[in-house]
């Protein structure tokens, strides 16, 4: 039962009017196809109400007209083919591959918005997940099925250190893996970064990749990190694979909605974000988990620049609230010209306690991380008075602290862009580091530890 | 019989609007097409009805039946709530994972108490006593910690002319009352109560109990009483689920009702993996026997979240009645805010605060007066209590925003949390300068009468130390530690050991967990003993504090918190051996 209207009233921005309608449901999608035009253009609506019916267009309302317009409701919900043939395509905002090769053939349909996971049948997260990198590994464990989130700032390398999680980033136990990687309101020179930089490596074999550049329609920037998901979730629990999602920029994301909300004419919340943003962003993040009596797993590295490096903006506020930890980047680090800028202080992974130790990777993980944490905190005290009262004024210990401080950004966090560090090493480098103090200021680590690792 | 029905005219997210509904009354239940979702009216306009829909409306359209059931939003009470995990309106999720697998399906209709398992009721009464609302019936042992009292439900009495014990299920008839007019009621274990009208009782008492919560700056510096409200609000990362969870596992409660409200779904998976493991440090059971848990995580419908405070209360208020203390802790109420304002924004109404509406203050304020100690209804005179613990997430930490400041005003009991000290990691990030608990004197009988004399001038010099050290900390920036007087650097390792030793306490290590008020009283006693012995020591502008920190008991002091509970001769024989100790530098 599909019915053509041609009775669209109004226009704005994205969102338009259309009346007379009639059984039209909350979230269908809507096709709008313009006078003159050939292709049609997509939508959903919003709000449905007897005889009117207001849709928000996934398209640029470039050129759309009321007269003659037409409006056709599909009578279903925006849903996704999916496919294992996805892994290895690029495709954009609407699910279309854009990678000049033929549409995929889907093996079922899903709904793009998902249900909640009942947390009763959540199954608590306590793998390890290898990402290559030192100072998430060692010090901000990432354990499958966790969502973690990038704090960066604009002009930090956020996004190649994105592209060499994704690169590198694998499970131990040598599980089926995939990564599924969203752009949203990337500028295409980051969008073909990311793209060559797959298919270079060879990554792309296992990775989807969804693409929205900043110049295409604000309103998929909504969709495409629901796109990602459900192509994550069929990967997971219906193909048994571990799926890393890396989402960038959500700032974009959130930008987005603030649009569409405003055009809406909706009361705002917080600096003019919708209300609802919380329960938004959480139906994103809420997405990685693990589930009782399935192989799979989604864990999920959202990225998102705060607006000012400031981290009680909304946007990193809120997600913070609903992730569990945050990787927070440095300025000072990046003009330092150490890359990846991670700064160690306020970085936290609320769930690597159960992810680490033995068995997991390491015995002495716990131990060693503890030790790296606390001295790197105690030496950047000591710059900071050496700074005031002068370097003569330090005592040796704190000598040897400031000292480990420079080594421990030097070495630990400094990391090339293609050096992918196993765990081993990181904890090896680590000890390597612990050296530099003396010994009775190691009071974190187990007497045992100290013996058999620190060489 | 044909039900009752409307007809939807407009969808909008959870808010669905419905016309014929002239029928309709303020909050009552209603079926949303012929799917069932469940929703709520929650405004009425002629036979227009604004609905709030607790299930994701995706698919719904105009034109569409809403069934009316003549039904306010109510939970089910009765034994069977225990050891029970509910969604937002009480439905049980273990039955919505069978019903729909691991993802939550829609319209889904189970009930939250299990209608089939039998309880053995033992009666306290007979044939021909006489009865009136609130008095118990009789007993069922719901789990090992707890025996559910069947109590006659309210505006019901009149004499017991029927009464079976034995095996029975929640829906069987228990026995009957014979009202003064000769109607015959039939009660059952199963009870309904609205979950936005409070639960009557006898008479509010003033709450003079301490909730032994077993972490020592909430016990010490700012107690809870029994039947009081507290609030933690503060920014993520600052540890206010910790906290919540170390109340709720180690506090001195019968019955814990935890809410969690808008929260992640991997906390609450560990809540549920964890309680049934842990040992309730009272009384050596599972944690799990005395818990309701009610999850609604941030991806659940935004309106179920607004219910399940309510819901999470009625069930708390339940057991009050039977005279046991409860505390319920709700994690968060911010999120619980933001659903009002989401519904709010959604019925266009005109906004207060940050797009809050209104009201907010007034739902605030009728939720935390909820908690109470209180007499119960019936003729034995049982006393219940009903504290309740509520997490604020104010954004970015800004105390100022509308859910922090409504809370504070009828929260007594204010446990702020800290970014700056989680980031020094140092746990329970509770600040004790900010902090505040207006119930210091209410319980400070128990303190004197219960654990020691001085147990409260104890406290309070602490307090001072820690104020004062602000203050001097400030001064030691701006000019050095030289500047100060033997005296005030006295005060400065006083305090200094107060923070370490004492406030700082590791929630995740079994003996540092919990300490008991009395172990809490010695270790702060021989901490402070630094300070009134050192008082006499360091009169002179000599006075070498290396060789202060230099003495082998301050190696003790350290290690104070892993002596055991009831090794009191040890902790006496410290205190002396500082004193001894620091008057030797003289």
């Amino acid at each position: 039962m599909q019915k053509e209207y041609k009775s669209v009233t109004s226009i704005a921005g994205p969102l338009l009017v259309v009346e007379g309608v009639e059984g039209v449901k909350y979230e269908e999608l809507v096709e709008i196809k313009m006078p003159g035009e050939k292709g049609v253009r997509l939508g959903k609506v919003l709000e449905a109400a007897e005889g009117r019916a207001l849709v928000q267009l996934f398209e640029s309302p470039q050129g759309a007209v009321t007269e003659g317009a037409k409006a056709r409701f599909l009578g279903e919900t925006m849903k996704l083919g999916v496919s294992i043939d996805m892994l290895g395509r690029v495709f954009n905002g609407s699910g279309k591959p854009t990678d000049g090769r033929p549409e995929i053939i889907p093996e079922k349909r899903l709904d793009i918005s998902g249900a909640a996971i009942n947390p009763y049948s959540r199954d608590y997260p306590n793998d390890f997940f290898q990402t290559g990198i030192s100072t998430i590994d060692a010090l901000n464990t990432l354990v499958r099925g966790q969502k973690l989130p990038i704090f960066s700032g604009s002009g930090l390398p956020h996004n190649r250190m994105a592209a060499q999680i994704a690169r590198q980033a694998k499970v131990k136990d040598g599980s089926d893996f995939a990564v599924v990687f969203a752009a949203m309101g990337v500028t295409f020179e980051e969008a073909q970064f990311f793209q060559s930089e797959f298919e270079k490596t060879g990554a792309i074999e296992k990775a989807v990749l969804f693409l929205n550049t900043a110049d295409d329609p604000v309103v998929e920037r909504i969709a495409i990190p629901r796109l990602a998901l459900t192509t994550a979730e069929y990967l997971a629990y219906e193909k048994d694979m571990h799926v890393l999602v890396v989402l960038t920029d959500l700032t974009n994301y959130a930008e987005a909605l603030r649009e569409v909300s405003a055009a809406r004419k909706e009361v705002p919340g917080r600096r003019g974000y919708p209300g609802y943003l919380y329960t938004d962003l959480a139906t994103i993040y809420e997405r990685a988990g693990r589930i009782k009596g399935k192989n799979g797993s989604i864990t999920q590295i959202p990225i998102l620049t705060m607006p000012e490096d400031d981290i009680t903006h909304p946007i990193p506020d809120l997600t913070g609230y609903i992730t569990e930890g945050q990787i927070v980047m440095s300025r000072e680090l990046h003009r330092k010209g150490i890359y990846p800028p991670v700064d160690v202080l306020p970085s936290l992974s609320r769930l690597k306690d159960k992810g680490i130790g033995e068995g997991k990777t390491r015995e002495d993980h716990s131990g060693v991380m503890n030790q790296l944490y606390a001295s790197y905190a105690r030496g950047n005290d000591v710059r900071e008075l050496a700074v005031i009262l002068g370097e003569a004024a330090l005592d040796e210990t704190d000598r040897a602290y400031m000292k480990f401080a420079v080594a421990f950004e030097d070495k630990f966090i400094r990391q090339g862009e293609h050096e992918d560090r196993d765990i081993e090493d990181s904890l090896n480098l680590g000890w390597e580091l612990l050296k530099i103090l003396p010994k009775a200021e190691l009071k974190r680590v187990k007497e045992e530890h100290i013996e058999k690792y620190m060489k | 019989m044909s039900e009752e029905k409307g007809t939807i005219i407009k969808v909008s997210g959870p808010l669905v609007v419905a016309s014929g509904m002239k029928h309709a009354k303020m909050y009552e239940v209603v079926n949303v097409s012929d799917q069932r979702l469940v929703g709520e009216v929650i405004e009425l306009n002629g036979d227009e009805a604004s609905i709030q829909v607790y299930e994701e409306t995706g698919g719904i359209g105009p034109g569409e039946p809403v069934y009316l059931t003549g039904q306010t939003l109510s939970v089910e009470l009765g034994p069977g709530l225990l050891e029970s995990i509910y969604d937002g309106i009480q439905r049980p999720l273990a039955l919505i994972e069978k019903a729909s697998g691991s993802f939550i399906g829609r319209g889904i209709s189970v009930p939250g108490i299990d209608r089939k398992k039998k309880w053995e009721f033992k009666p306290t009464v007979a044939n021909g006593d006489t009865v009136g609302e609130g008095d118990v019936l009789g007993e069922v042992q719901e789990t090992t910690l707890i025996s559910h009292k069947i109590m006659v439900p309210a505006d019901i009495g009149g004499k017991i002319s029927e009464i079976h014990s034995g095996e029975k299920t929640v829906e069987d008839v228990v026995a009957v009352i014979e009202g003064d007019d000769g109607h015959k009621h039939k009660i059952t274990m199963l009870q309904k109560w609205p979950i936005r009208i409070p639960r009557k009782d006898a008479g509010k008492r003033v709450p003079r109990e301490p909730l032994i919560t077993g972490t020592r700056i909430l016990d010490t510096l700012f107690p809870l009483s029994k039947g009081g409200a507290g609030c933690i609000p503060g920014p993520f990362g600052a540890g206010k689920t910790v906290t919540q969870q170390t109340v709720a596992k180690y506090c001195d409660a019968q019955v814990i009702v935890y809410v969690g409200c808008g929260e992640r779904g991997n906390e609450m998976t560990d809540v549920l993996m964890e309680f049934p493991e842990l040992k309730d440090p009272n009384t050596g059971e599972p944690l799990m026997k005395r818990t309701v848990l009610i999850a609604n995580t941030s991806n659940m419908p935004v309106a179920a979240r607004e219910a399940s405070v309510y819901t999470g209360i009625t069930i708390a208020e339940y057991y009050r009645d039977m005279g046991y203390n409860v505390a319920l802790m709700a994690d968060s109420t911010s999120r619980w805010a933001e659903a009002m304002r989401e519904m709010s924004g959604r019925l266009e109404e005109m906004p207060g605060e940050e797009g809050y509406p209104a009201y907010l203050g007034s739902r605030t304020a009728g939720f935390y007066e909820r908690a109470g100690a209180v007499e119960c209804l019936g003729s034995d005179d049982r006393v219940g209590s009903l504290t309740v613990i509520g997490a604020v997430s104010p954004p970015g930490g800004d105390l100022s925003e509308p859910v922090t400041q409504n809370t504070l005003r009828v929260t007594k009991v204010f446990w702020g949390l800290d970014a700056n000290l989680a980031r020094r990691r140092h746990f329970p990030a509770i600040n004790w300068l900010t902090s505040y608990s207006l119930y210091d004197e209410n319980v400070s009988a128990h303190w004197t009468k219960d654990v020691a004399e001085d147990s409260m001038s104890l406290r309070n010099d602490a307090m001072r130390l820690l104020q004062e050290e602000s203050k001097l900390e400030e001064i030691v920036r701006l000019v050095g530690m030289d500047a100060l007087s033997p005296k005030e650097r006295l005060i400065l390792e006083t305090a200094k050991s107060i923070r370490e030793d004492f406030l700082f306490q590791n929630a995740f290590d079994p003996v540092d967990a919990y300490t008991s008020l009395k172990k809490q009283y010695w270790m702060l006693k021989c901490i402070m003993a630094i300070y009134y012995a050192g008082q006499d020591v360091v009169d002179n502008e000599e006075f070498d504090f290396n060789a202060l920190k230099k003495l082998s008991v301050m190696e003790k002091i350290v290690k104070v918190k892993d002596i055991k509970d009831g090794k009191w001769d040890y902790f006496e024989k410290l205190e002396k051996e500082v004193q001894t100790a620091i008057r030797s530098l003289k």
